[in-house]
């Protein structure tokens, strides 16, 4: 539904709409850490935005701002249209599954919370774990999967519900490279798929570079954004990509502008004291 | 044949001390506690013929044995006096130890105000609050109900509260993110994760059922009120009647042990396919 009513307002404007805004947002933790300050940012639809940075520049907090687990302290969110919580998709940076249940019941969770039964949540629930590749692991507990299956049980749980927006929390932060390659392979297919829009936090220059449409660099003390970059290369995007030199020379520029938001932040740290 | 004789052929030393171990392990742990029990209740009988102690004294196992036999109709009608004691209480536990840590879990503060209490009512010696409750309870069942809760209800309240309090925060933040309603929320998220706690809680308070319903016993049957078998200890102790005292205590021994085993098998059963305790371990 959502989708196609997106579909129809780009055909009829002939670009992309805003979705949400980010306008002169700050985030002071009640301990006086100051973790975000000043951060404007347009997320378009259909946007694959990453938010790549150092630890403590306030990404997660941007992300949980977005999710609206945590209220701005200034500054405001503007969503396009109506705000509905239920159209966010989380993945965290653990699997965070339900360790009693089977992958089915984790991936009908999100149904179940709004009172879809199981008969009806199944036809839902069955696709989205072929679309992850896990189908005939219905009925396993997450301890029998792997670290990477699991993380593929967290994304089905978040798509399940058709989200318009997925926030993913470096997700794939702790797996080993040849997983976190696959499952970057399979979260671009989907997302080409359905062309729902994606702010994905990373630490990683090359993942960031690999996935998005936009690199936003943010800097630390205060978390804010520092630059961001455009990656022009085209989708589908697959291992061929992933030697290329247009590659190699995306994350060059990615990297420059990270390097330049730490030293920065060291800068100002000096000028501080 | 030849197969299993080439694989342990291609064992290295090490390995095949560390498998030669498992085997004597797994054998061993069933062997040795029963061989120990028979050589203590073999040295028992022969201490007893040895230095010619008196039955009323220290009885002779096989007289023990004898005397559970003979004294089978009296004495287990009282166990059953003894276990329905034991089980209500426990199932009462269960109810007042959960409900009242899902009332704790919906505010800190309930908590706060009211765990004081529970506290108290557990570091209070049974025995000294017994003449209490029998001035102001007259129903001998309830009388005795009442003190076996007020002993096993506390690891049930303060495990089930520990189990519901401890739910990993991405979850609840997920649950939070989905529009979860508060019963929602503790339905499929705090109660399951609270489980383990729970039946660890459980696996206690099932030994202090038995241990308050013989203790309520013990009181209230030195007054002469009660037909359990604590009552029966008493009166075979009046009568010097050593071989009966041994029977009711192997008896009550007995089903301390076997309270244990079920409850650890529900336990197990509950627990098996997702929680670490309860899964092999792994090399």
């Amino acid at each position: 539904m959502i989708l196609e009513k997106v579909a129809e307002t780009r055909a009829a404007s002939g670009e992309t709409p805003m979705l949400l805004a980010l306008r002169n947002v700050g985030k002071v933790f009640s301990n006086g850490v100051t973790a975000l300050s000043k951060v404007d940012l347009t997320i378009r639809e259909g946007d694959f935005l990453s938010l790549l940075g150092p630890s403590g520049c306030g990404k997660s907090t941007a992300l949980r701002l977005i999710a609206g687990l945590s209220t701005p302290t200034s500054g405001q969110l503007d969503w396009r249209g109506s705000i509905d919580r239920s159209n966010t998709g989380f993945v965290f940076q653990e699997p965070t599954l339900l360790p009693w249940a089977s992958v089915f019941d984790n991936v009908w969770l999100p149904l179940r919370l709004k009172g879809v039964s199981r008969a009806k949540a199944e036809p839902a629930v069955v696709e989205m774990l072929s679309r992850v590749h896990l189908t005939g692991f219905e009925n396993a507990v997450p301890r029998e999967l792997s670290g990477g299956m699991k993380m593929r049980v967290s994304i089905a749980r978040a798509m399940v519900t058709k989200p318009r927006i997925l926030l993913m929390d470096e997700p794939f932060a702790a797996l080993d490279e040849i997983t976190r390659f696959k499952l970057n392979n399979d979260l671009l297919e989907l997302w080409q798929d359905e062309r729902f829009t994606v702010v994905f936090v990373t630490h990683s220059v090359f993942e960031s570079v690999f996935l998005s449409s936009r690199v936003v660099v943010m800097a630390a003390r205060p978390g804010r954004v520092h630059g961001e970059l455009a990656v022009d290369a085209p989708y589908p995007r697959d291992e061929a990509f992933r030697t290329s030199p247009d590659y190699a020379a995306l994350c060059r520029q990615a990297s420059d502008v990270l390097v330049d938001a730490i030293n920065s932040t060291a800068g100002s740290h000096h000028d501080g004291h | 044949m030849t197969a299993i004789e080439d694989a342990t052929l291609k064992l290295d030393p090490e390995e095949a001390r560390r498998a030669r171990q498992e085997r004597l392990e797994r054998i061993g742990k069933w062997v040795l506690p029963l061989a120990i029990m028979v050589l203590a209740i073999v040295l028992w009988d022969r201490i007893c013929v040895w230095n010619e102690i008196p039955q009323y004294i220290l009885p002779r196992p096989g007289v023990v044995l004898q005397t559970l036999h003979n004294d089978a109709g009296l004495l287990f009608s009282s166990l059953l006096v003894t276990l329905r004691i034991t089980f209500l209480s426990l199932a009462l536990a269960v109810i007042g130890g959960v409900g009242l840590a899902v009332l704790f879990a919906q505010s800190k503060w309930v908590e706060m105000s009211f765990f004081p209490f529970a506290i108290v009512l557990q570091v209070t010696p049974i025995v000294a609050i017994f003449p209490l409750i029998n001035i102001y309870v007259n129903n001998q069942t309830v009388k005795l109900l009442l003190c076996a809760w007020i002993v096993a209800f506390f690891p049930i309240l303060s495990n089930t509260t520990l189990g519901l309090n401890s739910v990993d925060r991405n979850l609840r933040d997920l649950f939070k993110l989905n529009g979860a309603t508060r019963w929602q929320q503790l339905r499929y998220l705090r109660l399951p994760a609270a489980m383990p706690y729970f039946l660890g809680g459980l696996k206690i308070a099932g030994g202090l059922s038995l241990i308050g319903a013989v203790v309520a016993e013990f009181v209230a049957g030195a007054q002469g009120q009660s037909s359990g078998l604590a009552s029966r200890i008493i009166e075979a102790g009046y009568r010097l009647n050593a071989p009966r005292l041994f029977a009711a205590l192997i008896l009550i021994s007995l089903t301390g042990i076997l309270i244990f085993l079920v409850l650890s098998l529900v336990s197990h059963l509950i627990l098996r396919r997702w929680h670490e305790s309860a899964l092999k371990q792994e090399r």
